[in-house]
């Protein structure tokens, strides 16, 4: 950045150096950031992917034994037995902060008492593959909560976890060379101008012997 | 639970609100009305989520709500595990987690 301006004065200097210090403090907290930040998220990434093969093989499952239940039920009774659901499910969000991330964290309840009080039809008109079918997805629920919760903290993790380590880069290789470079050059250009004034002052010093006592020291 | 009518509405029984979507256009509406509504966590059938990927981006980044897609009837796309994917990507710059594969 010497191509930019800057005042060569003592000023700006202590201002600049000052600013360097903090530009290297705020690199290395902002590393150590990323650093922490990057193994967090590997281990929730690989807790999601476990997760979510877990959850897609469930709900296959379940959907194989929604489709014996359809095949055994007529189209009309199937509807009628899951029009008016029993159950129903209220989900309480929370937040944690993990290094200054927002994920959330959730916790369901039922309305009925038992979570497994969800039959919402009576068993004698309706095949039995239906009961296993839902039960099948039951059983897969809490874990797909626990996909959403760890799935949604994998995308905000990587979306702050981008934003930092380009906070990081510019502070490596654009901030702190830049303030350094202006630092040098504001050094030297002092220091030239001193060694200027005493140049100055020793030619002044020969001139004005010269003139009072006719020495000549050149 | 977001999707095609025969994929989710096993899910009402577990007492989810289910909203059967046919086309597209009212998948983006219905999406985008829940996302205003009080819905913390949406589920998507993987065959909807591919093609409305351009809204469940506008989600991505916004702390609530999760927009999650699952497989449908139709089986599964692959999707799921594309959307990890593309996480690992954009925090690491590239996938070292599915790679083994």
């Amino acid at each position: 950045m010497a191509g930019t301006q800057v005042n060569p004065t003592r000023m700006e200097l202590t201002r600049l150096k000052k600013k360097l210090v903090t530009a290297t403090k705020g690199h290395k907290l902002l590393k150590d950031k990323r650093d922490e930040l990057m193994r967090q998220f590997l281990e929730k990434v690989r807790e999601n992917k476990a997760l979510r093969e877990h959850v897609e093989e469930g709900i296959q499952a379940a959907n194989k034994n929604f489709l014996l239940a359809r095949a055994g039920m007529q189209e009309e009774v199937l509807n009628t037995a899951l029009l008016a659901p029993k159950q129903r499910v209220s989900l309480e969000s929370g937040v944690e902060n993990v290094m200054s991330v927002e994920i959330p964290k959730f916790t369901f309840k039922t309305r009925t008492p038992d979570e497994n009080d969800m039959f919402s039809y009576g068993f004698a008109f309706t095949s039995s593959d239906l009961d296993d079918a839902i039960q099948s997805l039951a059983d897969i629920f809490p874990d797909m909560l626990k996909l959403a919760e760890c799935e949604k903290s994998c995308q905000l993790m990587a979306a702050e976890i981008e934003k930092t380590r380009r906070r990081v880069n510019a502070l490596e290789h654009v901030m702190i060379p830049n303030l350094q470079q202006n630092i040098k050059y504001i050094t030297m250009k002092l220091d030239e101008n001193e060694r200027s004034t005493q140049i100055r002052l020793m030619k002044v010093k020969d001139m004005m012997l010269a003139e009072a006592h006719g020495y000549d020291t050149l | 639970m977001l999707g095609d009518r025969d994929s989710i509405y096993g899910f009402a029984a577990l007492g989810l609100d289910i909203f059967p979507v046919s086309d597209n256009e009212t998948g983006a509406r219905t999406l985008r009305s829940l996302a205003e509504r009080d819905y913390a966590v949406i589920y998507i059938t993987e065959a909807l989520a591919k093609e409305l990927e351009l809204e469940l981006d506008r989600y991505r980044e916004a702390p609530l709500p999760a927009v999650i897609p699952i497989p449908g009837v139709r089986g599964n796309t692959g999707m799921g595990i594309a959307m990890v994917k593309k996480s690992v990507e954009q925090a690491v710059g590239s996938d070292i987690i599915f790679n083994e594969k």
